[in-house]
């Protein structure tokens, strides 16, 4: 107890902020290979170690090791290392569009790539995610086209969401990719309703969920975790812990609690974490719960642990809240370096293709957004028109909305 | 032809639905073994199974967020918040989700979901089981809100709303489920037995959203109500002798404007009632409507009769509710205006 005769409010605070050394040295790093793989149908009880653990297969040298290992095929892993480049490439352009007016706003995805390209290979046709907007990687993995993405970041007159959604709020129903909110943490419980839905008509599809840690704090996280785990929805659901919100550190929506994984465990769902920037982890633990949920097993929550590496949006400069040398300091690395290291070490890849893939992939993207623009940017070409912002509000446009589309003039 | 309550007209309404439709799921707190706690889903467990209508956490958040992703599955979630009072935890889900998915996806993935709750007060039950909230979500586009005000209604509009292809919000008086109470709180209650609108049939029919009926015709001015609000503007119509025609709107959103302006061009004068609070409620909406429509018809300006902008008392239950001797004397005003 202590001594003081008052009270004294805590307030989180990172370990170091702007001007401050990066210190990453209470990030407990396990080996790779050192975390068991338990049988799909353990029970969340027995596994409660693998919360506070991180599972990883990727080592220093870059060798796969331990019993995580072995979930791809060599063919598997250089398409994976292309869909990581692709989105970073992408990003790259879009960035540098949104500088150019070309677009409002963008949010990239450097060094969390791994998580939504090889998430998105241990999904089923029908199933369904419900990403939030740093899950891009789930798109280009499932081979949804680039130029479509940019005719939505452009709110261009080829729009598929005809310029009313905010640049990466994507939707595309037929690639298992649930419309964006915008609203965090909303989607969490809704892919749980989706995943009992499939339940109920006994179907085979699966859902899952996508939240931030930031977000973990809302109410609809809880109330997700609480559905999944009455009714044993087919849900995995994910949280990717990249250390900051914006500019409020984890700690802050953590609280006292040692893991976000670990949140699961109050709720008897089985909590896995991961090293997020290692593509074979990633599609290992994705898999083990993709399997689990498919068999009727229910829920598993995920903890992807990466780490932002660039600003949260075009909109905030990291510099203001984080020393900028913090991400170089990221102790489990870059996720594109590292399995191009692996594939290197295997023989499966060379320097030399590398440079070659990287030109073939700047070369697609930039044909992408040749094709996009020719539908027009935000401020100038071809846009959406104004009667399409008075439809599809009701299926059926009711009476008051006709006569405001009239005043309107359209 | 059945005699019903609203509650078994209700009950009736989802049984047929979930006959109809194997994608039409009900669940909320309660719901399940028990039925609920004003007995709407009495026996739906028992005869549909535990998939089809079952009991949920007490998370309004989770029961709409949930019901949003099964609708996005394509199934037809029926879902009961218990109290209209309980709705806020939910409102984030029905404003920018529920009512917005159609709009913001270009319609590849859409909402069709009824969230059901019983609203008004009239029962003692304090200011956390008594409001009517109708106006937070006639504010919101995508949604469509419906408040019946008999048995006969409530069956075909709640058939109506489960059949929409849009978010419903489906709100019950529940001073009207056991019987059409005028607001005459210290008569003897009177139950639905005899009243027409009590004869309800038993198999699927519709009345369809966004039509308006007429209540009671009349000559002398209009009053525009709807829900607990319909019959104590009948009472005091009849109780003041003024001819009042009542216009019962039923749904609230898509508004029927056309039954408004017609009656009121008539008329020449125009009511406005409901028991929600008076500032910003939904009878602001029906009085700017009215002006822009009908101002060269009015005789007289526009009257707002409404629940006290003060928190649904317990004690004061019959001082806050606008009642029949409040309504005519604003009837007698509005003459003399």
């Amino acid at each position: 107890m202590s001594e003081n005769d008052h009270l004294s409010l805590h307030v989180p605070e990172p370990e170091v902020r702007p001007g401050g050394k990066p210190d990453f040295s209470k990030v407990e790093i396990p080996e790779a290979g050192s975390v068991r793989r338990p049988p799909e149908d353990a029970k969340a009880e027995d596994i409660r170690d693998l919360a506070y653990s991180i599972i990883r297969v990727m080592n220093r040298d870059g060798d796969a090791v331990g019993p995580w290992a072995g979930s791809l095929s060599d063919d598997q892993l250089r398409e994976g290392l292309r869909h990581m480049m692709t989105l970073r490439t992408f990003d790259q352009r879009m960035i540098m569009a949104q500088r150019q007016g070309k677009t409002s706003f963008y949010m990239q995805h450097l060094g969390e790539e791994a998580i939504s390209c090889a998430f998105q290979k241990a999904l089923k046709p029908g199933d369904m995610n419900f990403p939030t907007y740093r899950q891009a990687g789930l798109l280009i993995a499932g081979d949804y086209p680039m130029v479509e993405m940019m005719n939505q970041i452009f709110s261009n007159d080829a729009d598929p969401l005809k310029g009313r959604q905010l640049p990466v709020l994507y939707s595309a129903r037929s690639h298992g990719f649930f419309s964006i909110s915008g609203n965090l943490g909303t989607q969490y419980i809704q892919a749980v309703g989706w995943a009992m839905a499939s339940a109920i008509k006994q179907g085979t599809a699966i859902s899952a969920g996508w939240i931030g840690d930031g977000s973990t704090a809302a109410s609809d996280f809880h109330a997700a975790l609480v559905f999944a785990s009455t009714y044993r929805a087919p849900v995995i659901l994910n949280i990717v812990n990249n250390q900051w919100a914006i500019s409020t550190f984890q700690g802050i929506a953590r609280g006292g609690s040692g893991t976000f994984a670990a949140r699961g465990l109050g709720f008897g769902i089985p909590a896995l974490r991961v090293d997020g920037n290692d593509y074979l982890a990633v599609h290992a633990v994705s898999e083990w719960a993709a399997n689990r949920a498919r068999s009727n097993g229910g829920p598993t929550l995920i903890e992807h642990v990466t780490y932002r590496a660039g600003a949260h949006s075009t909109s905030d400069d990291p510099s203001a809240y984080r020393p900028k040398e913090e991400s170089d300091a990221w102790p489990l690395g870059d996720p594109i370096i590292r399995l191009k290291n692996h594939l290197i070490r295997r023989g499966l890849w060379s320097e030399e293709r590398h440079k070659q893939m990287e030109a073939e992939i700047r070369e697609e993207v930039v044909t992408a957004q040749k094709e996009a623009e020719k539908h027009g940017t935000l401020h100038a070409g071809g846009k959406p028109s104004m009667r399409d912002m008075f439809e599809d509000v009701y299926a059926e446009m009711p009476p008051h909305l006709k006569r405001q589309r009239q005043q309107a003039g359209v | 032809m059945a005699r019903m309550t609203m509650i078994e007209a209700i009950r009736s309404a989802i049984d047929v639905s979930m006959g109809r439709d194997e994608d039409v799921v009900v669940f909320g707190e309660d719901v399940g073994y028990f039925g609920g706690v004003f007995r709407c889903t009495q026996g739906l467990q028992q005869k549909y199974g535990k998939t089809r209508c079952f009991d949920a956490p007490i998370s309004e958040s989770g029961i709409v967020g949930a019901a949003i992703g099964m609708a996005a599955f394509g199934l037809k979630p029926c879902v009961e918040v218990q109290f209209a009072d309980y709705m806020y935890p939910a409102y984030d889900q029905l404003t920018q989700e529920a009512a917005r998915i159609r709009h913001r996806s270009n319609n590849q993935f859409t909402c069709p979901l009824v969230v059901r709750m019983p609203t008004g007060g009239g029962i003692f039950g304090g200011q956390t089981h008594s409001q009517s909230p109708e106006a937070l979500f006639t504010h919101v586009c995508g949604l469509k809100v419906v408040v019946p005000s008999n048995p006969y209604d409530a069956k075909g509009l709640l058939i109506s709303s489960i059949e929409d292809p849009d978010p419903v919000i489906f709100l019950e008086p529940k001073r009207l489920y056991n019987g059409p109470f005028d607001g005459h709180h210290d008569r003897p209650v009177t139950p639905w037995t005899g009243h027409p609108a009590a004869d309800v049939p038993e198999e699927h029919y519709r009345v369809p959203l966004g039509e308006a009926v007429t209540a009671r015709p009349g000559t002398a001015m209009t009053i525009l109500a709807y829900g607990t609000m319909v019959h104590v503007a009948i009472a005091a119509a009849e109780e003041t002798g003024v001819d009042c025609e009542v216009i019962d709107l039923r749904t609230l959103l898509p508004l029927d404007l056309d039954a408004i302006v017609r009656s009121v061009s008539k008329t020449g004068r125009c009511m406005v009632l409901h028991e929600a609070t008076l500032t910003s409620g939904f009878g602001a909406e029906l009085t700017a409507l009215v002006q822009e429509h009908c101002f060269y018809h009015l005789e007289a300006p526009v009257a707002r009769v409404a629940g006290w902008d003060t928190p649904y008392p317990h004690a004061q239950e019959w001082d806050y509710f606008p009642g029949p001797a409040r309504v005519g004397r604003a009837i007698r005003d509005l003459m003399e205006a």
